[in-house]
């Protein structure tokens, strides 16, 4: 069998599906949150190098650089952010997060 | 492919001064420590005074550099001064609370920078590539201001909400951007406007809705708010100030150049979206915040109501209501900068009070603050003469002008509805029992914001035209075929 765009188009939809259910029936740990949200971006990362390669054009591999280069800088934050989260609450459990509403 | 020379970075001269300030401030705040953070505050401040005296010297004709990637005509320009404006105030209100409350912190007007040099690269970016990098500049640099009071359980939640649901809204955002790029072959949005003027593709209007969701969290248009209250109530009070006054504007820049330059051949389908997000958020904004005792979470719903009345503009596609988006904002910003000034004051025995009972009785306690809140909120409700009955009046003005007589008519109920929790505050203020006074000694750059957000409520009806001249200028560089 041939593998063409159509199959890397999928694999990417399924990955970024699977992040975002993965986000919100996620109920116990928000490390796994990070992690999901690491796997949408690869999904649209293989996304774009599918699309580049298929057309002919380099411009979607330097925007692949550039998206695993932020997200690095977002994952560096967001674990920041989770520390002092566990500092001042001592559970980074998602049930937690949960002292406003409304 | 052209010679690289220096005078082709010259549009760039702005943003490029403020990243270098940017720099040399954070070696200054490394070297003076926390206590001088007053001294980095107000150094920003002439930073932004810089970058928009560098904005209005440089030339507003439409010019590209950095291969078409980034782009500078006479919306961006307008733009940028509006935001720069926004960030003046909102360090200057900044500055003096987190002394107050004995959380001063150097990093605190350089993030601000940070994420103002963020949303002037938004406003410009003509690339989806560099829309990208303005927009998550800006968002990282708010994450970390939202928590930045870490030692507060309700601000790094805040913190930690606007992060996970930002991150989310990124990734949509580049779903849609890389189906867009695939299917119209570029990333820059003349050439995508282009492809698909010629032929559209499916794909690439998927790709659209992925990145209008993106875009409508960034302005906190319903369904895609869930963060907004949460957040304002857990950030600092100057921070949700600042929130609420200046990212959305580089939000709403972005999403109409985004919207007309790359998409204007789809306008059928992305009106239809927009209809929907500018109901939903008018509605939201008005039931949501019926109930809320706490007024930052009420202004979050108000804020979100807002945003809602604005996309009214978008929604009707036309050079009209464009300007009166831009108009809209205009105002909506400084409002918002008066309300908050009065918010920032609400202090009791050293500690900040955020419920609205805590206003109770204020005309006989201290009736200045009282009347100018009171203005305030008349403004905010859309009571003539003030200057935000002008705002809704002009964008469902342009809204009717473009045949959207439901979304009109729905629009002004919701804002009938939203008047009841505005005028409930000033009848708290002067009808209700007084309680204990908040404390004296408002520091003068806060007083100076509110006195001039109210004489601007109160004047704007003498002279409104050049506001409406200057943003019909702006927005006349997308209908240069007309």
């Amino acid at each position: 069998m041939e593998i063409g765009l159509e199959h890397y188009l999928t694999l990417a939809a399924i990955l970024f599906t699977m992040g975002i259910f993965g986000i919100f029936l996620n109920r116990k740990n928000v490390i796994i949150i990070l992690m999901c949200i690491e796997l949408m971006l690869l999904a649209v990362n293989i996304n774009f190098v599918a699309f580049s390669s298929f057309l002919g054009d380099l411009t979607g591999q330097v925007f692949t650089m550039f998206i695993l280069t932020v997200a690095a800088a977002e994952a560096a934050i967001g674990l920041a952010i989770l520390v002092i989260f566990f500092r001042n609450k001592g559970s980074i459990a998602v049930e937690d997060i949960s002292s406003m509403r409304g | 492919m052209t010679d690289f020379s220096f005078a082709l970075l010259s549009p760039l001269a702005p943003e490029i001064f403020l990243a270098v300030a940017g720099l040399f401030l954070l070696v200054v705040g490394v070297f003076r420590g926390d206590k001088d953070t007053s001294l980095v505050g107000w150094m920003t401040v002439l930073a932004f005074a810089i970058t928009g005296y560098l904005l209005l010297n440089g030339s507003w004709e439409e010019t590209t550099a950095l291969n078409g990637m980034f782009i500078m005509d006479q919306f961006a320009g307008i733009v940028k001064l509006v935001i720069l404006t926004g960030l003046i105030i909102s360090v200057a209100l900044g500055i003096d609370h987190i002394k107050q409350e004995n959380t001063a912190r150097f990093e605190y007007p350089i993030l601000t920078l940070f994420a103002g040099l963020g949303m002037l690269l938004m406003v410009s970016a003509n690339d989806l590539l560099s829309l990208y990098m303005g927009l998550e500049l800006q968002s990282l640099a708010l994450y970390v201001l939202a928590s930045i009071n870490r030692d507060n359980v309700k601000s790094s939640e805040a913190g930690l909400k606007y992060f996970v649901l930002g991150a989310i809204s990124s990734g949509m955002l580049l779903f849609g951007a890389s189906l867009v790029y695939g299917y119209t072959g570029s990333t820059n949005f003349a050439t995508i406007g282009e492809a698909l003027a010629q032929q559209g593709s499916m794909g690439a209007i998927i790709g659209l809705v992925f990145m209008l969701s993106g875009l409508a969290f960034k302005v906190s248009a319903v369904p895609f708010h869930m963060w907004t209250p949460d957040v304002y109530e857990g950030a600092p009070t100057s921070v949700t100030a600042f929130f609420a006054m200046v990212p959305k504007i580089a939000a709403i820049a972005l999403l109409i150049r985004l919207l007309f330059e790359a998409f204007p051949s789809i306008a059928g389908q992305w009106t239809q979206i927009i209809w929907i997000l500018s109901a939903l958020s008018m509605a939201v904004g008005a039931f949501a915040a019926l109930q809320q005792a706490n007024i930052k979470r009420l202004l979050a719903y108000s804020s979100i109501g807002n945003m809602g009345f604005a996309l009214v503009g978008l929604a009707a596609g036309s050079v009209e209501g464009i300007a009166c988006v831009i108009v809209y904002m205009v105002i909506y910003m400084i409002m918002t900068a008066g309300t908050f000034g009065i918010v920032l004051s609400m202090r009791r025995n050293g500690h900040a009070v955020e419920n609205i009972s805590d206003l109770s009785g204020l005309s006989r306690n201290n009736p200045v603050m009282a009347y100018a809140l009171a203005i305030l909120m008349f403004s905010m409700s859309g009571i003539p003469p003030l200057a935000g009955f002008f705002g809704k009046f002009l964008v469902f003005k342009a809204a009717v002008g473009a045949g959207l007589y439901g979304l009109s008519v729905f629009g002004v109920l919701c804002s009938v509805v939203a008047a009841y929790y505005y005028i409930r505050i000033i009848k708290i203020m002067f009808f209700d029992e007084p309680v204990a006074k908040f404390d004296a000694g408002v520091p003068f750059a806060r007083n100076l914001i509110v006195g001039l957000s109210v004489a601007f409520m109160l004047l704007f009806i003498f002279n409104p035209s050049p506001l409406l001249d200057i943003s019909r200028d702006a927005v006349s560089v997308f209908f240069h075929n007309e």
